[in-house]
């Protein structure tokens, strides 16, 4: 196969279908490119391996995302169980097949239209396919709700893909994160599929007026309607991720361990997460001062919002998700390391600030962090600034001595 | 005095085939040459014909913009082939070897009462020169202007490079006469980083600042040092020159001959002994390789280390500059599903699947390729964890790709060479050719404003 493959790749060298073909090949093998200038020798790591790092870490998201699809679904019918057990009334095929027939589409509809795009463009423009919607692909399923309608979905794709990432030259040239795009079209253009209490659970839309109507609504949205007392779900439930939300933002435990995995393997920047925890929680206490020095009366809309505890705020809504694998983007995001740390910083404060100011919509990391992205490199360009005042500095005590070499001894130690 | 470096960020690369600690002479070549490609920037005029007979010491040709600079023949012999290239660009000189060598003996000022035009003349008459490199631009110094201070690295941390400390055995009287004699060009410091343990000769040399450096590669590059000691500003000049040339430069200085003899070491994984040969500058790279033995026929031999040297073949010439030949395997081969299957035996910075991290004294045996496809910048972050400079490399990279002189002019090309950026390629996920964009760079700053 290794050579029959190696003879069709010189067979297409040239053609116009080469990068195509390309793409097929070197996902099933690493190319057979030498070093030409520069170092002979390089490290393991390539596009494609950090990308499928990402894939990997998202891979229990999607899974219990499908878990969950089914277990809201069929609770909203009969009611939440009793005595939750984890593998009784969770782990069961019914939630599973339930979700794999409900998310599954939604996966294979945005690798599909995505992908299809990447290689039309590759093959017009002559580039090799780009390994950036690998990642894109599988973001876009778990940050929808469950019941998005695919052609919905599709366009959406479609947009974000070609504004968002094409039109700029592809990967690593981008200025918003595709997959946000994607979502951000999503909640404009469809709004009413995107929030309220209908989209969260399966079946909810088309069930609605019926005498079997079912609903779900999230825990931010009971928050911003302002009937906290009305929410039923306990901390446990919201940290393992037993509440509804879109496809993989709701299991903060997977998305913990997602975030560990990405540190330790140094794919996705530690400073972002970190920075972006401290904002958030940082902009929850502010909240949490203002309502505790009662300044806010009682009957304000923010103040279930503004009340609620500072800390939770991670454990609810797409924050936590977003954190994670949308703001730790690294084309989109800050590109030094300085600059990460104020970029994460407002990312998290941003968030919670229109999560609560926001009463149409309660979820506001998508936007916070496509607004980050688009200050991303004027962060950078401050921080990069500090280092040329310092190279300016330096250059005031610097030794420069004439060009004619007769004069230099009589200046020998004086500087210029 | 002595002050102590310490290095944190980097990446060593420990490579199979390390020379062995033990010298043999190599055969005597019959042909030596010169590859003009090793000084970069030099417009050559030559001074001899085809077919002239030359002695050892005696100038090839000159630089077009420096007259006085000469190139000399490092053995005596006939010129016998100039190989030109396009546009009729001379790309090598060939010279056929004499039985008996036959020497140029130049007249060496007294190094005691000597000022430093006298040396500077007699080192371009001589063909000692081309030994001294400058930053900014990392191309042979400038004999006009005046360097503030002059650097050398007598610590190798690149893969497999020879041990200078080895190679400078019992050299201290041609370390100490080149060391003054360059002392006297500059009205700064001559500082010398040699390594922790305390085997160095220069630990014996006067007239010298002394560091000790420490910590993985790239701290043994000169350009790292300089960064931590003293960095170039603008309208600045410092002079490097490796430790093995400033023995060709002592024995010139001490005797009047060009003795272009070095000791080089022959390594890498494909090499049946890897161990050091004195030889020539110039010399056929097959009088040692065959001595040695390979293991395979068809290997990539590089004029320098894996990082940074330049590719040749089994009848090629060792360079001006090296005092290394690496032989690797060739890694034109596909690898099935390379991409996301665990790794464990190549290098890598992450740990995404790649379980060098936890193996950091394994010696790898790495080929040639490239793990991967050619990629836009994506990733962001990591070239900093091996870039100890206080420069932010993606963004220099950044510059130099687009040609905007006053970003690279800021962001400090000034202090940069090409090699410094040999490790942040190596670990490049997105392949990009960092040196060649830094060399890029520097030539056309050197040509805008230089």
């Amino acid at each position: 196969m290794k050579e029959k493959l190696h003879q069709l790749k010189l067979k297409y060298q040239g053609k116009k279908m080469a990068p195509a073909f390309n793409a097929l090949h070197t996902f099933l093998y690493t190319p057979n490119e030498t070093t030409h200038s520069g170092a002979h020798v390089r490290a393991a790591d390539d596009l494609k391996r950090t990308m499928n790092t990402v894939i990997m870490a998202l891979v229990p998201c999607l899974l219990f995302g499908m878990f969950n699809a089914g277990y809201q679904h069929y609770s909203a019918i009969n009611g939440f169980p009793e005595n939750f057990d984890l593998f009784e009334h969770f782990l069961t095929w019914d939630n599973f097949w339930l979700g794999l027939v409900t998310v599954l589409p939604l996966v294979i509809v945005s690798y599909g239209v995505g992908l299809a795009i990447e290689f039309l463009f590759a093959v017009i423009k002559g580039h090799e396919v780009e390994e950036g919607y690998l990642v894109t692909g599988m973001l876009v399923p778990l940050i929808v709700p469950v019941d998005t309608p695919l052609w919905m979905l599709a366009i959406a794709v479609a947009f974000g893909v070609v504004i968002g990432k094409e039109v700029f030259g592809g990967t690593g040239m981008n200025i918003l994160n595709p997959a946000l795009t994607i979502r951000a079209f999503l909640f404009f253009a469809y709004p009413t599929w995107m929030s309220g209490d209908k989209v969260w659970v399966h079946g909810a839309v088309e069930r609605a007026g019926t005498a079997d109507a079912i609903s779900g609504e999230t825990v931010l949205g009971f928050l911003a309607q302002g009937n906290a007392s009305e929410i039923s779900y306990t901390l446990s439930d919201m940290f393992y991720g037993f509440i509804p939300g879109s496809v993989g933002e709701t299991s903060k435990l997977l998305i913990l361990l997602g975030a560990l995995f990405l540190i330790f393997s140094k794919i996705a920047s530690w400073r972002i997460m970190v920075s972006a925890v401290i904002g958030a929680l940082t902009m929850g206490l502010i909240f949490n001062g203002v309502v505790e020095a009662g300044w806010l009366p009682e009957y304000s809309k923010f103040y279930e919002l503004m009340s609620f505890d500072f800390w939770k705020h991670l454990l609810v809504g797409g924050l936590a998700f977003g954190i994670v694998f949308m703001a730790t983007d690294p084309v989109t995001g800050s590109q030094t390391n300085r600059g990460k740390w104020f970029y994460g910083f407002f990312i998290g404060l941003l968030s919670v600030m229109i999560r609560v100011f926001n009463p149409g919509y309660p979820e506001g990391v998508f936007l916070a962090i496509l607004l980050m992205n688009v200050f991303a490199p004027t962060i950078d360009h401050y921080v990069v600034r500090g280092n040329i005042k310092k190279r300016l500095k330096r250059l005031k005590t610097a030794t420069i001595y004439p060009k004619t070499s007769d004069e230099v001894d009589s200046l020998k130690t004086e500087t210029a | 005095m002595s002050k102590d470096i310490r290095i944190r960020k980097g990446l060593d690369i420990n490579l199979i085939g390390a020379a062995e600690q033990t010298t043999s002479k190599a055969v005597t070549s019959n042909v030596y040459a010169l590859n003009l490609d090793d000084f970069h920037g030099i417009t050559p005029k030559m001074l001899l014909k085809q077919g002239e007979e030359v002695k050892a010491g005696e100038p090839l040709f000159y630089n077009k913009n420096k007259e006085e600079m000469h190139f000399v023949s490092p053995v005596s012999g006939e010129l016998v082939e100039i190989v030109r290239g396009a546009r009729r660009k001379i790309l090598t000189l060939k010279i056929l070897a004499d039985k008996t060598q036959d020497y140029v003996i130049n007249k060496v000022p007294d190094l005691d009462t000597a000022e430093a035009p006298a040396i500077k003349n007699f080192l371009l008459q001589c063909g000692g020169w081309p030994f001294i490199k400058q930053r900014p631009y990392d191309v042979i110094a400038d004999p006009d202007v005046t360097p503030k201070a002059i650097f050398i690295s007598a610590y190798a941390t690149a893969p497999l490079a020879a041990d200078v400390d080895y190679v400078l055995k019992d050299k201290e009287q041609e370390l100490q006469v080149a060391v003054t004699a360059l002392g006297k060009l500059t009205p700064g410091k001559v500082h010398v980083s040699v390594g922790r343990s305390n085997r160095s000769p220069f630990r014996n040399i006067n007239g010298i600042e002394l560091h000790k450096v420490s910590g993985p590669h790239p701290a043994g590059l000169v350009g790292t040092q300089i960064n931590q000691i003293d960095p170039v500003n603008k309208g600045e000049m410092v002079w490097t020159i490796s430790p093995q040339d400033l023995l060709i430069l002592g024995e010139l200085l001490l005797t009047g001959k060009f003795n272009a003899e070095r000791t080089i070491a022959l390594a890498g994984s494909v090499i049946k002994s890897p161990k050091y040969y004195t030889t020539k500058i110039g010399a056929e790279i097959s009088t040692f390789l065959y001595a040695s033995g390979v293991k395979e026929d068809r290997f990539r031999l590089i004029n320098g280390d894996v990082l940074t040297g330049s590719k040749t073949h089994t009848e090629g010439y060792l360079g001006f500059y090296n005092n290394t030949v690496t032989a690797i395997p060739e890694g034109d081969d596909y690898d099935f599903f390379g991409w996301n299957k665990p790794i464990f035996n190549k290098i890598s910075n992450t740990r995404a699947l790649t379980f060098s991290w936890l193996m950091p004294k394994k010696k790898y045996d790495l080929d040639t390729n490239t793990n991967g496809e050619h990629r836009a910048f994506v990733v962001t972050g990591q070239y900093e964890e091996v870039f100890p400079m206080d420069i932010y490399p993606l963004q220099l990279l950044k510059a130099c790709m687009v040609k905007d002189l006053d970003e690279m002019e800021q962001l400090g090309l000034y202090e940069v060479a090409p090699e410094d950026f040999s490790l942040t390629e190596f670990i490049c996920i997105s392949k990009q050719p960092h040196q060649q964009i830094i060399r890029e760079g520097l030539d056309l700053l050197q040509k805008e404003l230089g």
